[in-house]
């Protein structure tokens, strides 16, 4: 890279610039068409729906011999008009008559049962996916997004839903297949056998379509995803765009993914098009075969007419069960894949659980004590190297120390997220392990950094964690956190929908909801991990109040990044390296000229998540003084 | 047809202009939609050529195939055998052909309306793509992206498929049904209207079928997305679920709404079914009757029983297309509600572009001015602005600080004319910017953003976004200037490390540092930092402290922020609030002063 830069000619492409590259590759794979397991553990949430899948497919059956039928009734309307009068045809409407009703009958309870039996396994499905989320660790969490989650519940979910309606009605497309074949057979041995020698081809030209036709719509499945990807990009980040005067340059990278597009759409459209004309001369054949040889055998008085027009008929149906059946295959590819990763979510094994004998909690001791407690998130890579904590009742405590220092696992481990590897956890005097999750739920409650919000009214997210509280006991928390004023301007007060996770709020606001919601739960102990630089200043005065007041007569553990949040705590505890470094109040452990008194002195506005190398910095600054 | 309320979002909220306003409006979008194929006329006329021979040939095949059936009756036991079977022959060959040309032009009918359809796409595309790159930030300030995307992506789809699904279905249908009426009815009057009598049923009812299931569709839809928001929002949230163990009521609330969509679904499914029932005991109905009545006619001596199978054949022909009428009435209603949403967006007026008469800047040393400038956003009754003068020179920074809602970001919008003020003018060296072109104007003008934002592509693409012709020794320059250097040196790939959604995830302090050295490359005059949200970490800030600094020697810099350690060094600093300018001075003579700003910094440096 020497080249003067400034001198360098602006036309043609640039070479740093690049569109939204197709990152996100489709999750299809195409791998077997049947996997026993999958079938398996499917057919266990099929099991309840036992009868009305008996009855779907008995409609199915019952459909397609009606379907069969009806060539034959034509058949027999022109063979007996032909040979008798009026009579027997009257005798061939009343059963056309009657395999029409058949059919439409069945045709009903088909469609009816199939396709409403399967909306109620995947509900099904999608709830025990729901609910074994609810109860795996949080650990897995931790590793898996939840957008991948996402695609499982609805993606994944979604392809079964094609796969189990599909798969009942291509048991009737299997029968038609060999019904037309049977009968056509029947009806005349050789004529049916003579026909029958396009179906072959028709299998084979369908089968040597397919994988060049799948190629194809993957690929333009996947450039339109790629134009789709970059028009987003440009829509998200449209402000650096026009700050950076980069529109025509856009442009024409943009124009050049929608001409790609453009030609893999047309492409893939060939495809598609091109086994209509094949399909119709193969079909064209038959029937060809049909006249000739239907004709002559007419002539030589070995078939009747209507055998001839009864061909003629099923001919043309020939198509449309290989067609299906074909692309079942593929549905079935997808769905096994589906189902493998669907069953994965529910495999995860449920690891803390309420132990049997587990007790539950009365809430008349507000201590928390950690006894040499040693916990990591991945084996051999310990945070918490053996930690001592002891907090009294109704004491204020402060965390603090450099990231990774293990503020955030000992604030987990109290919730019981996660399991100590080594010695005890103790709330209200009893080793979490032991009590009931509900009970220490409603004994320890949480105002996360971030604040969360769920979608639904401000009164909803108040009494989110006691949902029989009554509306006075919701505004009354929201006054004593200072919110019912912001609340009571808007236009619905308590009973405003918070748009997409209170986006329509500010920062503060939610955070002061947070705050109302901790409230409401009226939990003996609070562990609260505080807000970070995020906050502005002007709002923070009115956060610093609201803690105080939710702090009160409460046993208050504190992720502490604000100066002023650490100083009026009762105690301050200092961590570093998963061990507790100092502990003191703010002038004791300024006395102390450790660690804490270290990062003061480097006049930081907050602590908030000071990287290790500049603790180490004000340490030995401090020793060189 | 009315659009839902649901769908639209009015996006001028100055001049609200009423959408999808019923029959008249629908048409005439469907009528613009329509005139784009004219852009394509050869392949256009080429598409319906081939659905009139596709439907010609479509009719011709039960003729034949009739035929062939009189051919073998009528010669039946007769001498001329040879005749015979040269006859039945000779329509086998006419029954191949018409077959093979049949599937000939059906595939060019379908392939040209699609061909034509996806180029409408194409160029709309492009021309949406153009359009949202020109619109203003207030623009994209009022309408969520997410809306956007919608546009873009399903309502553009709306529009394209129309072409195919709807224009080139319609015509097929015309011609198919067309001829064969005319077949039939010809050839026996009574029958054919027998054959036929199913049809206007039909077609009413999967009008009508159509439109209530894309209606209940779309609250499907809404239905699912309650539940993809639940399962989305519990895990998003699972330690505050947990936390306040939650799980009971987070299985209520699902439960609630996973069952309010499957009894919808099922509903749904319900009266699906029960039309499509009616519809199919519709059609076999005329079947019987053209059956029984045929049988007679042809004991009658009527009609030959070739006719009657003809007749036949032809009533399962057009079973498919008659139904498929609902298709048509849906895929219109579709592209309308479509339509009218793509082309409010394509129709919008530009709303900050250069003036008629607009200049390139001249160069100069940097010195920008506010006077007396006054801003008020579109629609709000308040000024964001109120009276504000300022100068910045080079070598000169300036600090500006207030509460949320003060107005330092509305400055930050008017350097590089994001919007015009409403009163006062801006200055750049002496020139009023209302009066220069954009690009000149955003060439001198560099914005640090606080929402950092990074595209899918290498570190050096996303440096080098407002110059793609920057050589590496540049961008490592321009990095090295944001302090970011060390950090890219660090990492496996380097500069051409992949950042954005699915690459290296880099921290809020370092994003920001991406975006110093974004605009460092593009060496403005003037260079605003727009921090007044940011949560960076102390490490960090003393880190883009360094780099402000050094760009602060040579250029005029604007600092906005609510952290005072970042600008507490500036030369002046001004306190906004409300608009307004209520205190300005250096950090020690606000300090002496005792007002506002040192409350402020009392709060942050000593918590008190």
């Amino acid at each position: 890279m020497n080249a003067p830069s400034h001198g360098a000619p602006r036309t043609g492409r640039p070479p740093r610039a690049s569109l939204s590259a197709l990152t996100e590759r489709e999750d299809v794979t195409y791998g077997r068409a049947y996997d026993r397991r999958v079938v398996r553990r499917l057919a266990a949430h099929l099991a309840p729906y036992r009868g009305k899948l008996l009855l779907g497919v008995g409609a199915v059956l019952l459909h397609t011999v009606t379907q069969l039928a009806i060539p034959l009734v034509i058949k027999n309307a022109i063979d007996q008009t032909l040979a008798a009068g009026t009579e027997s045809l009257a005798a061939t409407i009343a059963i056309f008559a009657a395999i029409m009703l058949l059919n439409g009958s069945a045709s009903y309870v088909q469609d009816l049962v199939v396709g409403r039996t399967a909306e109620t396994v995947l509900r099904d499905l999608r709830r025990s996916m729901f609910a074994h989320l609810q109860r795996v660790p949080m650990a897995f969490f931790d590793k898996t997004q939840v957008g991948r989650l996402m695609s499982r519940l609805q993606g994944d979910v979604g392809a079964l839903q094609e796969f189990l309606e599909n798969s009942v009605l291509s048991v009737g497309e299997l029968v038609l297949l060999f019904g037309i074949a049977g009968v056509l057979l029947w009806l005349d041995l050789w004529l049916g056998l003579l026909t029958l020698s396009v179906v072959p081809a028709l299998f084979q030209v369908r089968v040597l379509w397919l994988p060049a036709a799948r190629r194809a719509f993957l690929r333009s499945r996947e450039s339109s995803a790629i134009v789709n990807g970059a028009l987003a990009e440009n829509i998200n980040g449209v402000r650096t765009v026009q700050a950076m005067r980069r529109e025509s340059v856009n442009f024409d990278l943009f124009e050049e993914r929608a001409r790609e597009n453009l030609s893999a759409q047309l492409w893939s459209i060939t495809l598609a098009q091109i086994i209509v004309p094949i399909v119709d001369a193969l079909t064209g054949v038959a029937m060809a075969i049909v006249v000739v040889i239907g004709g002559t055998f007419v002539l030589d008085g070995r078939i009747e007419l209507g055998v001839m027009v009864a061909s003629m008929f099923y001919v043309q149906r020939f198509f449309d069960p290989i067609r299906a059946l074909t692309s079942q295959y593929s549905v079935m590819q997808r769905a096994m894949a589906s189902g493998e990763r669907i069953f994965e979510v529910i495999d995860v094994p449920v690891a803390i659980a309420d132990r049997p004998g587990a007790v539950e909690l009365d809430g008349a001791d507000a201590s928390v004590t950690l006894e040499d407690v040693r916990f990591g998130y991945e084996p051999g890579l310990p945070v918490l190297h053996g930690v001592s904590i002891a907090i009294k009742p109704g004491e204020t405590v402060a965390l603090v120390g450099p990231t990774g220092s293990g503020k955030t696992s000992i604030a987990a481990l109290v919730h019981g997220f996660y399991e100590a590897c080594a010695g005890r956890v103790r709330v209200g005097g009893r080793d979490v392990r032991d009590v009931t999750q509900a009970s220490l739920g409603r004994m320890v409650g949480m105002v996360p950094q971030e604040p969360f919000l769920f979608t639904g009214t401000i009164l909803d997210n108040i009494v989110y964690a006691r949902p029989d509280a009554t509306r006075a006991e919701a505004e009354a928390a929201a006054q004593a956190v200072g919110a019912h004023a912001f609340i009571a301007r808007l236009p619905l007060g308590y009973d405003t929908p918070l748009e997409q996770r209170g986006l329509n709020l500010s920062l503060g606001q939610r955070q002061l909801l947070s705050f109302a919601r901790a409230l409401v739960a009226d939990t003996p102990i609070l562990v609260l991990d505080e807000a970070t630089a995020s906050i502005d200043s002007f709002t923070e005065r009115a956060i610093q109040q609201a803690l105080a007041r939710l702090l009160k007569g409460r046993t208050g553990i504190v992720i502490a990044h604000r100066l002023a949040t650490i100083r009026n705590a009762d105690r301050i505890i200092v961590l570093r390296d998963g061990h507790v470094a100092e502990t003191g109040t703010h002038d004791e452990l300024l006395r102390a000229e450790g660690l804490y008194a270290a990062l003061y002195a480097m006049n930081f506005a907050s602590f908030d998540d000071l990287p290790e190398d500049v603790a180490k910095r004000a340490v030995s600054a401090r020793a060189a003084s | 047809m009315n659009v839902s309320a649901a769908e639209t979002v009015d996006l001028s909220r100055d001049h609200p202009r009423p959408l999808g306003g019923g029959p008249d409006e629908d048409a005439r979008v469907l009528w613009r939609v329509a005139r784009l194929s004219l852009r394509y006329p050869w392949r256009t006329g080429m598409g319906l050529a081939s659905a009139l021979a596709a439907a010609g040939f479509q009719v011709l095949v039960p003729q034949y195939f009739g035929q062939a059936v009189d051919h073998a009756h009528r010669l039946l036991g007769a001498d001329g055998r040879a005749e015979a079977e040269s006859a039945l022959l000779i329509t086998a060959l006419m029954l191949l052909g018409a077959s093979l040309a049949r599937g000939l032009f059906t595939m060019a009918h379908n392939y040209l309306g699609e061909d034509v359809g996806q180029r409408i796409g194409y160029a709309l595309r492009l021309q949406y793509y153009e359009k949202l790159q020109r619109l203003s930030f207030a623009f994209h300030d009022r309408v969520h992206s997410g809306d956007l995307m919608t546009r873009g992506m399903l309502d553009l789809e709306g529009v394209r498929m129309f072409v195919n699904t709807v224009l080139m279905r319609a015509a097929l249908l015309v011609f198919l049904i067309g001829l064969g009426a005319a077949l039939v009815l010809s050839s026996h009057l009574q029958l054919g209207l027998l054959s036929l009598s199913y049809a206007p049923f039909v077609a009413w009812r999967t009008s009508i079928v159509h439109l209530t299931l894309r209606r209940s569709w779309l609250l499907l839809q809404e239905k699912l997305s309650v539940v993809s928001r639940i399962m989305e929002e519990n895990m998003g949230g699972v330690r505050v679920v947990r936390a306040f163990a939650a799980q009971p009521h987070e299985m209520a609330k699902f439960d609630q709404a996973s069952d309010a969509a499957l009894a919808l679904a099922k509903r749904r499914i319900g009266s699906r079914v029960r039309e499509s029932t009616a519809m199919s005991l519709a059609f076999y109905g005329a079947m019987g009757l053209v059956l029984w009545f045929g049988g007679q006619a042809v004991l009658a001596g009527e009609i030959s029983i070739g006719k009657l199978a003809e007749i036949l054949a032809f009533m399962t022909i057009l079973q498919t297309p008659v139904r498929q009428i609902g298709l048509l009435i849906n895929g219109s209603s579709r592209a309308a509600t479509c339509g009218a949403r793509l082309f409010e967006v394509l129709d919008l007026p530009s709303e900050v572009a250069d003036r008629p008469g607009a200049a390139a800047l001249r160069p100069g040393i940097g010195v920008l001015r506010f006077e007396d400038v006054s801003f008020t956003y579109p629609g709000q009754a308040r000024p964001a602005l109120d009276g504000v003068s300022l100068e910045v020179r080079p070598g000169h920074a300036l600090g500006i600080v207030g509460p949320p809602g003060s107005g330092k970001s509305t400055i930050a919008h008017l350097i590089p004319r994001f919007y015009d003020p409403t009163a006062g003018r801006i200055t750049l060296d002496g020139q009023d910017i209302k009066w220069v072109t954009l690009a000149s104007l955003r060439h001198a003008v560099g914005v640090v953003q606080q929402d950092a934002f990074l595209f899918k592509a290498p570190i050096d693409a996303n440096i080098a976004y407002g110059d793609p012709w920057a050589d590496r020794a540049r961008i490592a320059d321009a990095s090295g200037a944001a302090q970011l250097h060390d950090f890219v040196a660090r990492l496996p790939h380097g500069y051409d490390t992949l950042v954005g959604e699915r690459g290296v995830s880099l921290s809020g302090g370092q994003r920001q540092r991406l975006t110093i050295a974004r605009t460092v490359l593009l060496a403005p005059s003037v260079v605003v930092f727009d921090d007044s949200t940011a949560s960076v970490d102390a490490a960090t800030e003393s880190r883009i402290h360094a780099a402000i600094k050094a760009l602060a020697k040579t250029r005029a810099v604007v600092i906005i922020s609510h952290r005072l350690g970042t600008l507490m060094r500036a030369d002046e600093i001004v306190f906004l609030d409300g608009g307004r300018i209520v205190e300005r001075g250096s950090h020690a003579e606000l300090m002496a002063a005792g007002g506002r700003y040192q409350a402020l910094f009392d709060l942050q440096a000593h918590g008190r």
